[in-house]
């Protein structure tokens, strides 16, 4: 129950030692921000996923739940990022109930913390913890290796320098819920348009003691066009060889059937789907 | 020296030219590479081992798990029809073994497309088909699309650190709702939740482009048909390492047809 | 000659010092860069197009949003350069003085065959430090028919019909295929016996198939946006008498029109 399952590593480390490159893990080369307000807290993101210069999802969700009053950007790998605040979703959650209190922001951060730590890296996991507890409103970045900070706005991913020149000219002490949120989808904005790891729409969470809203595409500024021509094609423009309709009894048989000859001997397999194709 | 690299760059030093590479040979019209022939023994530039020294060699014969073997796969939605689709291919790099390796395996009413090594492709398969079938006995009723894209993410994360070598491709209609569902992953289990198409293995890249062009929202099932077989026929034309064959399913709430299409046998 | 840019390491130096403190010092620097971007061109019965996004990237920036891949050389003939944007600039500029220099030796245009040669030749002629860029070269032919010469970089060439280069060809080439040539497409009814096949397209139409080849390869290429330039050879309409009397204006005609077209692609 639970735990990774190292049981292929030894084949894939002697595959990799005859020279086979490591897989390619969909990784979100990702703009994501963060921000204080007088009263709460702003996470966005933007929406694009990619395996190395192709885009593998357009738009996909980078702001990831954690409890009621605690979201979480992620950066980095993207499998990481989804199983790692999956699990401390799931750990604060048990957490809460046994204390009887609402889980923390801090509390949440040290699990995600204790959790990278201990993989010494090797979990691609790069946080953005946002959110408001009896103590406050916070935030905080969790780098993959551990280590952590706590700022007033923070950015991360590949698109953090962008976002970071947005928030270094224009934020300002005691900003409010409207300003931090513009200022937070401004900064994605930027990444957006000046990395090219970051693309499509925004999404903004805004989080106060009352509640966490998600705005998911909150800005969609990258609609693809309409096409100068239709692609429709007519019926029987492919060339087909075979064709059969497949029963729905036939679907949910979920025996395989082995027909045996006299002398015991298996002479005919025939899978579920077996078509004679 | 006429023709050294000195002549083409203002400043250099000994130890600048001993970092002059040529650039890797993205496209060359010769059968050869561009590369001059290196003997290994005075290939020193390289600072390597001997032993490891053989590695070009071996990485030449096995250069990556995902596109050893070849294949491609791609799903698509219509208008309350989805559609998934594979290549036949079975190669060992340039050479094929077989033109009768389907990649795309039901499981009641969900389809699975599987691209990536062959050894894991099989063994996923059974794998799930074993999962799959508990599932049935413990719950009596048949998976549905959602549930299996967490069960297959959750299958590929718990092998995080030795993945299967797979890029998976979910597709089938929810029978309680009748809504169309596909989604694909990475080998580590991230699942991308596509409301138009999902494509996977040696030929991605052309089925990106293709389906991007030929692609429209609320096909109908038999036009849904024309446009994924031409847009995965095409894309195989453009890939030495799949083709050979193709097939087609088209899935609506209460019929399924499959399709074996013609395509070209090189 | 081959082996002159693998310079020998210290070790086989013969007066090197055996210690490590005297080996090479490395510098990090290579002479080559990949800008992305991708360029096609189409060769059609009376014209020809070369077409190609305007962003040159380097690693996740973008360096410019308003680069040109594509060059008007003189003579009716454009080029098309895609990969280390520097090296296809210079390319392009060595190119377009050669082609100026035969105008003025030999007192006619050069021909696009003749230029596909020299072409190969100035790529040849850098056989061990090469352009890092892959060139398409496009004009009309001595019959006004559209013509397309591809290169890889040390000077391969063959002329083609329609060809993609750059960090998309792989996603617009088989769109190409389908939606130019037709592949795999038959006659419907025909049992799939009869393949349709490709007649003179239109060149509107072709335009129209080649701006949605871009916004498709933009969508999914993350080296590919901001602009579409968009470079076309017809064939001049006839002149005048009169016209055809100017000795001035006899020395630029060329019997081929250019025009060239910018148009928007997404940004992000």
């Amino acid at each position: 129950m639970g735990g990774f399952d190292f049981s292929n590593h030894t084949r894939n480390a002697a595959l990799m030692a005859s020279g086979m490159p490591a897989p390619k893990a969909t990784s979100t080369g990702t703009t994501i921000v963060g921000c204080l307000f007088d009263g709460g807290v702003v996470i966005a993101a933007d929406t694009r996923a990619t395996s190395g210069s192709v885009v593998a999802d357009k738009n996909c969700e980078k702001l990831h739940y954690i409890s009621p009053h605690i979201w979480c950007a992620g950066a980095g790998t993207a499998a990481d990022t989804e199983f790692t605040t999956a699990i401390i979703s799931s750990n604060l959650e048990l957490h809460a109930l046994s204390t009887g209190r609402k889980p923390r922001v801090v509390t949440c951060m040290t699990m995600l913390k204790q959790h990278l730590f201990k993989y010494q890296g090797h979990i691609g996991a790069y946080l953005v913890v946002a959110g408001c507890d009896p103590t406050g409103s916070h935030l905080y970045t969790v780098h993959a290796h551990g280590s952590t900070d706590r700022l007033p706005y923070v950015t991360m991913g590949s698109g953090s320098l962008a976002a970071m020149s947005v928030f270094e000219t224009q934020w300002k002490k005691g900003i409010d819920r409207d300003g931090a949120v513009k200022l937070c989808s401004d900064a994605i904005l930027a990444g957006i348009f000046n990395d090219l790891g970051s693309g499509s729409n925004v999404d903004v969470c805004v989080i106060t003691p009352e509640k966490a809203t998600l705005m998911r595409n909150y800005l969609t500024p990258n609609v693809r066009a309409p096409k100068e021509l239709k692609y429709k094609f007519e019926k029987g423009t492919t060339a087909v060889l075979q064709e059969k309709l497949i029963s729905k009894d036939e679907l949910r048989r979920y025996i395989t059937v082995t027909e045996v000859d006299a002398e015991g001997e298996t002479t005919l397999t025939t899978d579920v789907m077996q078509v004679d194709a | 020296m006429r023709h050294s690299p000195r002549g083409g760059v203002g400043r250099t030093s000994v130890s600048d030219d001993a970092q002059f590479h040529p650039p890797q040979a993205l496209f060359a019209i010769s059968t050869t590479s561009i590369h001059p022939p290196v003997d290994p023994a005075s290939a020193s530039y390289l600072q390597i081992s001997p032993r490891i020294q053989a590695g070009p060699h071996i990485k030449s014969t096995m250069s990556n798990p995902f596109t050893l073997n070849g294949g491609a796969c791609l799903a698509m939605t219509g208008k309350d029809c989805v559609a998934i689709a594979c290549d036949l291919r079975l190669g060992q790099q340039a050479l094929t073994l077989s033109n009768n390796f389907p990649k795309v395996f039901n499981y009641g009413d969900v389809w699975l497309g599987l691209t990536g090594l062959a050894t894991d492709v099989q063994t996923i398969h059974s794998l799930f088909r074993y999962k799959v079938n508990l599932y049935r006995l413990r719950e009596e009723r048949e998976i549905e699309p959602e549930t299996m894209a967490n069960l297959v993410s959750s299958t590929l994360y718990e092998r995080r650190f030795g993945p299967y070598y797979v890029s998976p491709v979910v597709a089938g209609i929810n029978q309680r709702t009748g809504k169309p569902f596909i989604c694909g992953f990475d080998s580590i289990g991230c699942i991308d939740f596509a409301k138009d198409f999902i494509v996977s293995g040696t030929a991605s890249d052309q089925l990106f482009g293709v389906a991007e062009g030929l692609w429209e929202p609320d096909l109908e099932a038999d036009e849904l048909f024309e446009t994924i077989s031409q847009t995965l026929l095409n894309s195989l034309d453009r890939d030495a390492l799949a083709g050979w064959g193709a097939h087609v399913y088209i899935i609506k709430k209460d019929s399924v047809t499959k399709r074996l299409l013609r395509t070209r046998q090189d | 000659m081959a082996s002159s840019y693998l310079l020998p390491h210290a070790q086989h130096a013969p007066h090197a010092h055996p210690t490590a403190s005297s080996q090479p010092r490395q510098h990090h620097w290579s002479p080559y860069t990949e800008n992305g971007g991708v360029i096609l061109g189409i060769a059609g019965k009376d014209y020809v197009i070369i077409a190609g996004d305007t962003r040159s990237s380097e690693g996740y920036n973008i360096n410019t949003r308003t680069a040109r891949k594509i060059f008007q050389l003189g003579s009716g003939i454009i080029l098309g350069v895609v990969g280390m944007s520097a090296d296809g600039e210079e390319l392009a500029r060595k190119v377009a003085r050669k082609i100026d220099d035969y105008k003025r030796n030999h007192d006619k245009h050069i021909t696009v065959s003749a230029a596909a040669v020299m072409l190969s030749r100035t790529l040849y002629q850098k056989r061990f430090f090469p352009y890092y860029c892959q060139p398409l070269l496009g004009g009309l032919d001595e019959n006004g028919v559209g013509a397309i010469y591809t290169y890889d970089y040390v000077g391969s060439f063959e002329r083609e019909q329609s060809r993609a280069f750059g960090s998309a060809a792989a996603l617009i080439t088989p769109f190409l295929d389908n939606q130019i040539n037709l592949k795999n497409q038959f006659v419907p009814g025909s049992n799939g016996e009869e393949p349709r096949t490709p007649g003179d397209m239109p060149r509107d139409l072709v335009e129209k198939i080649v701006k949605d080849a871009f916004s498709s390869a933009v969508e999914r290429q993350i080296e590919v946006g901001d602009g579409l330039q968009m470079v076309t050879v017809t064939r001049a309409p006839p002149r005048a008498e009169e016209e055809e009397a100017t000795v001035e204006d006899d020395d630029e005609w060329t019997g081929s029109t250019i025009s060239e077209t910018l148009s928007p692609l997404k940004q992000d």
